[in-house]
């Protein structure tokens, strides 16, 4: 995109030595993402095929994998939809409840706004394993075991303190000349936070909700504890996997690339808002 | 809940400048209003478990014992302390930490230079590279125990028999990587995931690096390398620091991988994994919260001097 701009001004003998490092660039580039290449590979590879040493690249392609993934054992629909249903209901959830709170930390700070947002930042670096025991014995008194609920509820907290952290800084970036003539036409909080800040954040909000997503889709250890057959969730599905031998390569790899799919997908179309999200708003 | 909320209104009301008149008391809660969904949202969902954490940590309590419930005193404390598992596990977390962090800044810095020029299908790469960071971590994990590290027909191990037999060799080393290095194994799966994140973090910060600058310096004659080291370096140490700082809050945390990977075996078992083995394996309750809460203090301790950093790089961004 930006090859075009910068053109002029840059000395020939800047490209000394330029081929090697493009090939560099392009080698590395390929072997971090050769793992994934192979896992797409070997999905649509038969079992025969998938197992093999050395690697059998050019055999034929099938869709056996899958097919075997989706209509084997136990249908991995379930868990898949559980992961959807977890993953979008916390991220709304987190931007209810984030938004507002950005607000109040950024555009009409409150007093010590600086130590609410560095005790939700804190929230982040308590080790999650240390209150699972708890939460785990709550839900078993509440009959809220294997209920997704509880872990909408937990992964709203866990991405809370990311969300506050990045709407504020996109918060911030509102010009003060549109809050005051909000505030000068008598336009309540809700109104100025519906049609005057939320169209300019727009971009700052689907960083967030991105990222949430993504954060609450890959989550395992809590989802391993407080669930089972009901309300389990897509990573859980795949430990499933964690023993299997040599048999199930092709099928494994097709369990791993469905599985990570939506987050890649997520992740592809949002590249650039991907940095923002994951500095938590500090890189632009 | 009331508590809570009369809580941080003590807190947030002890430092008033003017003198609080009805008036501005109540401008002060409107304010207020927006933030205590999240915030009393924050407290009960994670502090107050951890003060259950703590009452239980000094409670006699094994699931599998019911009856023997009671009052532990410190005895949970002492056996923590005394646990050579325990010891081996702070170990493990810290090189796990220190090594996958430490790795993948300098990789990721290194292919951040790589990017930052302008080159033929640098998008491409670019594209390429977040890929391993948008693979599900259960995912991955499993990817590389089965199809990379995997003795018998995994990649790497299939690799050298093809490299081996393009020199006429029949009998290629086939190592068994996991058992021979069972936590660099983990280290390696984890920082080809965490490569592509600090690499983003850093081509950013290089980007808004200011260009006039550099090229007057190359103009007066500086070396590739004098302006890396006195002028990039110094501008990239606050991304660097970030990159470090949530690369470690998401690192020390790590479960999938150990995992997925290795179980925990061949001393690999860190923190997390160590606590909720005790937790959900030898049901001992008591036991694993006081691990829990020596985990936590630790992690203040550590997250004091964190968030020290951090403030420091949120510094230039004063609120209204």
């Amino acid at each position: 995109m930006s090859t075009l701009t910068a053109a002029p001004a840059v000395p020939k003998k800047k490209e000394r030595g330029g081929i090697w490092l493009t090939l560099l660039a392009w080698v590395v580039g390929i072997l971090f993402v050769l793992p994934v290449v192979w896992m797409v590979l070997t999905s649509l590879h038969s079992e025969a095929d998938a197992a093999t040493n050395p690697p059998a690249v050019l055999a034929p392609l099938t869709l056996e994998g899958y097919r075997e993934f989706f209509t084997g054992g136990a249908s991995p629909w379930p868990p898949l939809l559980n992961s959807l249903t977890a993953s979008l209901l916390s991220t709304a959830l987190v931007l209810l409840l984030a938004f507002p709170a950005a607000y109040a930390l950024s555009i009409k700070p409150v007093r010590k706004w600086t130590d609410v947002l560095f005790f939700f930042l804190s929230t982040k670096m308590l080790p999650v394993v240390a209150g699972l025991l708890p939460l785990y014995l709550f839900a078993q008194n509440t009959g809220l075991l294997d209920n997704i609920w509880l872990l909408i509820v937990f992964y709203t907290a866990m991405n809370l303190p990311i969300a506050v952290w990045m709407m504020r800084s996109f918060l911030s970036e509102v010009p003060v000349e549109m809050l005051e003539a909000a505030s000068m036409d008598g336009a309540s909080l809700t109104r100025t936070l519906r049609s005057v800040i939320a169209p300019v954040v727009m971009p700052g909000i689907a960083a967030t909700a991105l990222i949430c997503f993504i954060f609450s889709w890959n989550e395992l250890l809590f989802a391993r504890v407080l669930t089972a057959t009901v309300a389990e969730t897509a990573p859980v599905f795949l430990t499933s996997f964690v023993t299997s031998q040599g048999l199930f390569l092709a099928q494994l790899c097709a369990a791993a690339f469905v599985v990570s799919l939506p987050v890649l997908a997520a992740g592809f179309a949002a590249q650039d808002k991907l940095v923002q999200g994951l500095s938590l708003g500090s890189v632009k | 809940m009331t508590s809570v909320a009369e809580k941080s209104t003590g807190r947030t009301g002890e430092v008033q400048p003017k003198p609080s008149g009805g008036a501005s008391r109540a401008a002060g809660w409107v304010r207020r209003a927006p933030l205590l969904p999240a915030l009393i949202f924050m407290i009960v969902v994670t502090q107050l478990p951890f003060v259950a954490t703590l009452v239980i940590s000094f409670m006699d309590w094994n699931a599998y014992y019911p009856d023997e419930v009671g009052f532990a005193g410190v005895d949970n404390f002492r056996r923590v302390f005394t646990d050579v598992n325990m010891r081996d596990a702070v170990w493990t977390t810290i090189l796990l930490t220190v090594g996958v962090v430490l790795i993948s800044l300098l990789l990721g810095l290194g292919i951040a230079l790589l990017l930052d020029r302008k080159f033929r299908g640098r998008g491409a790469v670019r594209t390429m590279m977040i890929a391993p960071f948008l693979v599900v971590p259960v995912a991955a994990a499993l990817l590389w125990k089965h199809a990379l590290y995997n003795p018998e027909y995994g990649l790497f191990n299939g690799a050298l028999t093809w490299v081996w037999s393009l020199f006429g060799s029949d009998n290629p080393p086939q190592p068994d990587w996991i058992s021979n290095m069972p936590l660099w194994s983990v280290i390696f799966a984890l920082v080809w995931q965490w490569t592509p994140f600090m690499m983003l973090i850093l081509l950013a910060g290089l980007q808004g690096r200011p260009l006039d600058v550099v090229e007057a310096a190359r103009i007066d004659g500086a070396s590739s390398w004098q302006i890396f080291r006195s002028m990039t370096l110094p501008h990239l140490r606050q991304y660097l620091e970030l990159g470090a700082l949530l690369g470690s809050i998401y690192i020390v945390q790590n479960f999938d991988a150990v995992f997925t990977i290795t179980s925990g075996g061949l001393g690999t078992a860190n923190l997390p994994y160590t606590i909720y083995q005790i937790f959900y394996q030898a049901h001992d309750y008591g036991r694993a919260s006081a691990a829990a809460v020596i985990v936590v203090v630790g992690t203040i301790v550590i997250a004091t001097f964190a968030l020290r950093t951090v403030s420091s790089l949120f510094k230039e961004d004063p609120g209204r």
